[in-house]
């Protein structure tokens, strides 16, 4: 593949990337969140179409025009998300959509079956059944029969998504080698993870791609110091613009307005104690999957603790009610703005409205006018564009729409405001601007409470930085007193490095 | 595509005046022409789509009246004639109403035809009718009620799909209804409400049925249009993730929804015991599927998140002048029923063409 572009409303996801596999290796290919990964490898899947480059296939020009055209040259991509059918049979998800028939109807269950059976033994699991029904496997299991669904097409190339991400050390040990035995076959893997001991032990060569950019090709996976591979991932090509913190004063700090008190879910996070003073960012260092979301939304009562509690200036919320949060003065700009944060039928005004109606109503009958004049005010004090309020919000650029729901709690007059992932999908270029109308808010008086796996994000931010590591925090510091490198050692190695 | 919407806005309410309800239009068009010119546009923008629909069944509508015209001139035209379309309109078109706000806010009730059903005969029975009126009316709301607060509670708060729950609701509803009455029909003797049913009560010629649903829909509009309920019915069908974290209580939004629902279906359960002069079991059979398919033809997306009143009683005006122009043609009732199908399969693709040019 090569300067393969790809461009989303408001947001160019790929920029020019380069990646080329040699078959029988394993390919690892890096990056932070949002760097891209996730968009290349659907462009290499056939399940979005790039707008720009070129992609060669055993030295020939293709164009992948859907995942069956992918999966018919022999590229198969397994997701995070596994794409099993959970009430069929092992042996019925291997084979689903190419099912061995007589006829061209009648399934051959029995040779379905015993072809699956082979398929798991290559594989080294010939303890899964092939009769079995998919929802009964453990989510490691299931993940081997999707990778034996790729083989049963003669694939070779495998693209894996973060496999690792829901495996026991035991399983990854078992995937690792699986993987073995299919390069063994000379079959090609694209390997994706955030763990770079993992990509140290089976990766052959390394690509990074940082900001939608490749910044390394072909590395040697093994030779590589890890620093220089951090160095790679978090160099910056664009200098973000951090807004300057105030200057410290020494008047005695304000009473915290959110306190978190040995707040815990069991199986997501451990006991979590937390103070968030009015004028104060602090951010949430983690990488996907420690928690962090779990923990704001479980302070946000969208999630039931397990145990402890929350209190806004002193008064505990009832747990488990976002009314009551919101009542209190707590506002979520949450990480899948589109999927948990918009009305994406609805214009501008009514999404920044809609946590306040109560506000322009009288006994439930809204004042249209005065609707719309507040949530305008609101907008344009956060200079959200277009500026007119009528518009359809899924026409705004990802930064605007960002801006849409800060001005729905900025209407709202919420005191606390808990950011998750805020400049996720926002164009490089905006995130300055959002960066100093965060700042501002907190100049203003707000508490903000900022989760981002983008780490000078959180150091360039907050004033203080926790450092999630698989549902515990490992480290509390002022965000000044820390760097990149040591921030990444903490999330991805759980100790510092010398 | 903006100058004949705008128009459309102020041809709406005269090709309306048949069916009494004033259309959102004429409110949109009176509010905006107060604002400044640059500020109407985007209201214009958003009004566009519904008018657009709005004006395709309204198109449908006028080739009805003029088939009804050409085939049966004197018969179809007749005021009698067009007092029994309207009539017959009304009853499920008050169910109609409460079915757009549960399908705007992305759930389903299949049950309303046996709450109707129920609301009907518990409303007739002898005890009851010793109360007389208020006696009648009061049963018929309080069982709508009843049921829909069943309803709500299983959906919202006891996490049962709205499809299951108001499909088992439909089962006991109408099995209660049969064990009410034995399957015997139960006539009305109470005379206050019998006259409510005779040319006499006409009011301007206007039959107090269709008053009630005249009412029934001005309010619903109101409420979906103008109010907070509306607007959080809206949120929660559009994105019931998002409206709850931005604070809403989407489980007593849907409790209420399914309440309003079964209000609806009490109050169609009375016109129907007015209508009939009697209450049974077999009655409301299948408003469930017609008040659906009035609601999706109308213009209310099925999936949730936004829904047309005006749509609404459009539909139900469509299939009830159906209904009535192949009966004065003597036609049979499959062909209707072929009729009907081949709307709603046209009114849908329609929808989803303008919903795609919408998005894009």
């Amino acid at each position: 593949m090569s300067g393969i572009t790809k461009i989303f409303p408001g947001v160019r996801a790929l920029d020019g990337v380069d990646l080329e596999v040699q078959a029988g290796e394993v390919h690892c290919l890096l990056g932070q969140n949002g760097a891209g990964k996730s968009t290349l490898i659907k462009v290499l899947a056939g399940a979005h179409q790039p707008d720009g480059g070129v992609i060669t296939w055993q030295g020939e020009e293709v164009t992948l025009k859907s995942p069956v055209a992918a999966m018919k040259l022999g590229i198969a991509t397994i997701y995070q998300e596994l794409d099993l059918v959970e009430g069929l049979s092992v042996a019925e998800n291997i084979f689903l959509g190419h099912e061995p028939t007589t006829a061209g109807f009648v399934v051959r269950g029995r040779e379905a079956r015993s072809s699956a059976t082979a398929l798991l033994k290559r594989l080294g699991h010939p303890e899964i059944q092939a009769h079995r029904p998919v929802g009964s496997l453990s989510a490691a299991q299931q993940q081997i029969v999707s990778m034996a669904r790729a083989l049963s097409h003669d694939v070779r190339l495998i693209v894996m998504d973060e496999p690792s991400a829901a495996l026991d050390p035991d399983e990854v040990d078992n995937l690792f080698r699986v993987v073995a035995t299919l390069t063994a076959d000379n079959v090609a893997v694209i390997y994706i993870s955030h763990r770079l001991e993992e990509i140290r032990r089976i990766g052959d060569r390394v690509t990074v791609i940082k900001d939608g950019r490749t910044v390394a090709v072909a590395l040697p996976a093994k030779e590589t110091p890890t620093r220089e591979v951090v160095a790679l991932m978090t160099g910056r090509n664009v200098e973000y613009v951090f807004p300057e913190r105030p200057a410290p004063t020494t008047a005695a700090p304000a009473e915290p307005v959110l306190r978190v008190e040995g707040l815990a879910r069991h199986g997501e996070f451990e006991p979590v104690d937390l103070e968030l003073r009015p004028g104060e960012i602090v951010g949430l260092a983690g990488l996907v999957g420690s928690g962090r979301s779990e923990i704001l939304e479980t302070i946000y009562g969208a999630r039931k603790p397990s145990a402890g509690r929350v209190l806004v200036n002193g008064t505990p919320l009832r747990p488990g009610s976002v009314p009551a949060a919101v009542r209190a003065g707590l506002g979520l700009a949450p990480e899948e703005r589109k999927a948990q944060g918009l009305l994406m039928l609805e214009s501008v005004t009514r999404n920044v409205t809609v946590s306040s109606l109560s506000r322009f109503a009288r006994i439930g009958w809204l004042d249209h006018s005065a609707e719309r004049a507040e949530a305008r005010a609101a907008t344009r004090e956060l200079s959200l564009r277009p500026d007119n309020p009528d518009v359809p919000i899924r026409t705004l650029s990802g930064g605007n729409q960002q801006k849409a729901v800060l001005a729905r709690w900025l209407l709202r007059g919420c005191r606390v405001l808990l950011l998750d992932e805020p400049t996720r999908g926002v164009d490089v270029g905006a995130r300055a601007e959002l960066y100093a109308v965060i700042r501002r808010l907190a100049d203003e008086g707000l508490a903000v409470l900022l989760v981002s796996s983008e780490v000078p994000e959180v150091l360039g931010l907050a004033d203080r930085v926790l450092v999630l590591r698989e549902g515990r925090i490992v480290h509390r510091a002022p965000a000044q007193e820390l760097d990149e490198h040591r921030v990444l050692d903490l999330v991805m190695e759980g100790s510092p490095t010398p | 595509m903006k100058q004949p919407a705008s128009e459309a806005q102020h041809g709406g309410p005269d090709a309306a005046a048949t069916s009494e309800p004033p259309t959102p239009a004429t409110t949109a068009s009176s509010t905006s022409a107060a604002r400044s010119t640059e500020e109407k546009g985007g209201w214009r923008a958003l009004g566009l789509r519904l008018d657009v629909r709005n004006l395709s069944l309204l198109g449908v509508l006028a080739a009805l009246i003029i088939v009804g015209g050409i085939t049966k001139p004197d018969q179809f035209l007749d005021t009698n004639n067009l007092q029994l379309v309207l009539t017959q309109a009304s009853v499920i078109g008050v169910v109609t109403v409460g079915m757009t706000f549960v399908i705007t806010s992305g759930g389903i009730d299949l049950s309303v035809g046996a709450i109707v059903a129920l609301a009907s005969v518990w409303a007739t029975t002898l005890a009851t009718q010793e109360y007389g009126f208020a006696g009648i009316l009061f049963t018929a709301v309080v069982v709508g009620l009843g049921c829909g607060l069943v309803n709500g509670l299983l959906i919202a708060y006891g996490g049962m799909v709205p499809f299951i729950a108001t499909l088992a609701m439909l089962a006991s509803a109408r099995g209660l209804a049969l064990q009410l009455t034995d399957g015997k029909t139960q006539i009305v003797t109470v005379n206050s409400v019998l006259d409510l049913g005779i040319p006499d009560s006409y009011i301007l010629g206007i039959p107090p049925l269709v008053l009630v649903f005249a009412a029934v829909t001005v309010i619903g509009w109101l409420v979906l249009n103008r109010t907070t309920f509306g607007r959080r019915t809206v949120a929660v069908g559009g994105n019931a993730e998002a409206a709850r974290l931005a604070g809403i209580d989407v489980r007593r939004q849907r409790l209420y929804l399914y309440l309003l629902s079964g209000l609806c279906c009490g109050i169609a359960a009375f016109l129907l015991i007015i209508l009939a002069g009697s209450g049974q079991n077999t009655n409301g059979n299948l408003y469930e599927l017609d008040a659906i398919a009035a609601a999706i033809i109308g213009g209310t997306l099925l999936s949730g998140g936004r829904g047309t009143i005006v749509g609404s009683v459009l539909g139900v005006l469509v299939f009830t002048t159906i209904t009535n122009i192949f009966a004065l043609n003597n036609l049979q009732s499959d062909v209707q029923q072929i009729a009907k199908g081949a709307i709603i399969v046209a009114a849908v693709l329609v929808q989803r063409r303008t919903l795609r040019n919408g998005e894009a």
